[in-house]
């Protein structure tokens, strides 16, 4: 199987764990707005959705090891990528054109992709961490919006969630063409459904914590 | 019809040898604007030369947009500001008077600077060695039409064959990544009759040096693109990964 590690360590093996990684995450996040959707259904809907997973506590715990292993492979692949780059220039240009001929999604995917992972540690701790292993009597529904009803929470919360979203838009296409499925006839159209995705994910993630914010979530 | 001349401010990298360090120096200069971009840094160094000072060593052959030997980077865009041509294709009356113009050489630790704006673009050739070509013993010249191929495939080969090798995707790529130069030779040959033999071989060959010579890897920016004289479509860099995977699975 040594052929397998010595193309995954080649240029487009490095693309390819990026992607199907980055794939693995985009429909992870899918399933977890499905699932925080059910915050605006108040304490009763929400608790009983947290009620459900906790059932089938042992797969959920599966399911998180492999997550984990997702997120790890994909932020360490990313962060060699980006060594490897600027290894691969040791003098920049005096003039940077970069704005000329590339567009703020893919031109930033590392520094989103840093912020969104500080982030994750915060969200990690503060939620996932305190309901789990914390020995906190309280229900998952009082933690969130316990947190939500702090301003620089929530909007430090906002600010990852759009910058995730700009992520997203960078990631969708990308992962296509990665694959190597980038056609004239149907790439447009895989570009318009990631832009989609991403606003979907903005949306739906970034109202959150202005309702409980605003509303308490009462 | 006589045009008023523009008077320009050039900053150019000066640099004696790979290794010692470079500099910009200050030109300034009055141009016609009907003057190419390259006519103009000769014109530079005429003067340069009466006054006994080295000129400002540059590369040329052509100076019709098919050698790429010329690119340099102009106001942090390989080939300067207009789309799909290549230095040598590029005019004054493109700049306004009084613009300040920098002139870079390509920057990549693949590409080490020999002078000035020469760079070392031999790796691509390098490339070009390890797959860059079909094997058939020669002989007479096969019919014309002997093989049949459709036209759109005969037009996509085209289109990825008009790469010149001048290496600008290398420098617009913020990883210093080759991918749209390899994926045009790779898609010229894969997507021919005469190709197909050898594709799997000649895609592994061509990334490994690729990846030898410690060019970046691609993430997608479409840079190279967006800069590439001959607008070369980062569709073939997707055709490359698939006939990279595809030589992978089938051994
Ligand atoms: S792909 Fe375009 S930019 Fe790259 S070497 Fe070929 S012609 Fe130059
Ligand atoms: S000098 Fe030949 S392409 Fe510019």
């Amino acid at each position: 199987m040594g052929w397998v590690w010595k193309s995954l360590n080649s240029s487009i093996g490095k693309k390819l764990v990026m992607a199907v990684t980055g794939v693995a995450l985009m429909l992870f996040l899918i399933i977890h707005l499905a699932g925080n959707l059910s915050l605006y259904g108040g304490s009763k809907a929400f608790n009983g959705y947290v009620g459900l997973l906790e059932m089938i506590k042992p797969l959920i715990r599966v399911i998180e090891v492999i997550l984990a292993l997702v997120f790890i492979f994909h932020i360490i692949n990313g962060v060699r990528l980006w060594i490897e780059n600027k290894i691969a220039r040791p003098q920049g240009y005096t003039i940077n054109g970069s704005r000329k001929n590339t567009d703020v999604f893919s031109r930033t995917a590392f520094i989103t992709g840093s912020i969104v992972f500080i982030f994750l540690i915060l969200h990690l701790q503060t939620i996932w961490y305190k309901f789990n292993y914390s020995g906190t009597e309280l229900d998952l529904y009082t933690i969130t919006t316990e947190w939500f009803t702090h301003w620089w929470y929530s909007l430090l919360y906002l600010i990852a969630i759009v910058l995730l979203g700009f992520h997203l838009n960078h990631g969708f296409q990308s992962a296509f063409q990665t694959f190597g499925w980038n056609s004239k006839k149907y790439f447009p159209l895989i570009e318009k459904l990631g832009t989609i995705y991403a606003i979907i994910m903005t949306l739906g993630f970034g109202s959150i914590p202005i309702y409980l914010y605003f509303f308490g979530g009462k | 019809m006589e045009h008023k001349k523009l008077n320009l401010t050039l900053k150019v990298w000066r640099q004696h040898g790979p290794k010692t360090p470079g500099c910009f120096v200050t030109y300034p200069i009055a141009v016609s604007p009907d003057t190419s971009f390259l006519e103009m840094l000769d014109e530079i160094n005429n003067e340069l030369e009466k006054k006994g000072k080295e000129p400002i060593a540059f590369e040329s052959d052509c100076r019709e947009g098919i050698c790429g030997t010329c690119g340099l980077v102009i106001n942090g865009q390989p080939h300067g500001p207009i789309p799909r041509i290549a230095t040598c294709q590029l005019h004054m009356r493109n700049f306004k008077d009084g613009d300040t113009i920098y002139i870079e050489p390509f920057r990549a630790k693949a590409f080490p600077i020999i002078k000035d704006l020469i760079v070392d673009r031999s790796p691509m050739d390098r490339i070009m060695e390890a797959g860059g070509f079909i094997s058939v013993n020669t002989g007479s010249v096969p019919d014309g039409n002997a093989i049949p191929i459709a036209k759109e495939i005969a037009s996509e080969a085209m289109d990825a064959a008009s790469c010149i090798g001048c290496g600008a995707c290398v420098a617009a790529c913020k990883n210093a990544s080759a991918m749209l130069f390899v994926s045009a030779k790779v898609s010229q040959f894969a997507l021919l009759p005469q190709g197909k033999p050898e594709r799997y071989q000649r895609v592994e060959a061509m990334v490994k040096v690729m990846d030898e010579y410690g060019f970046g890897s691609c993430s997608n920016t479409y840079a190279c693109e967006a800069e590439c004289p001959k607008g070369v479509s980062v569709k073939n860099i997707a055709r490359m990964n698939r006939e990279y995977f595809m030589s992978k699975i089938k051994g």
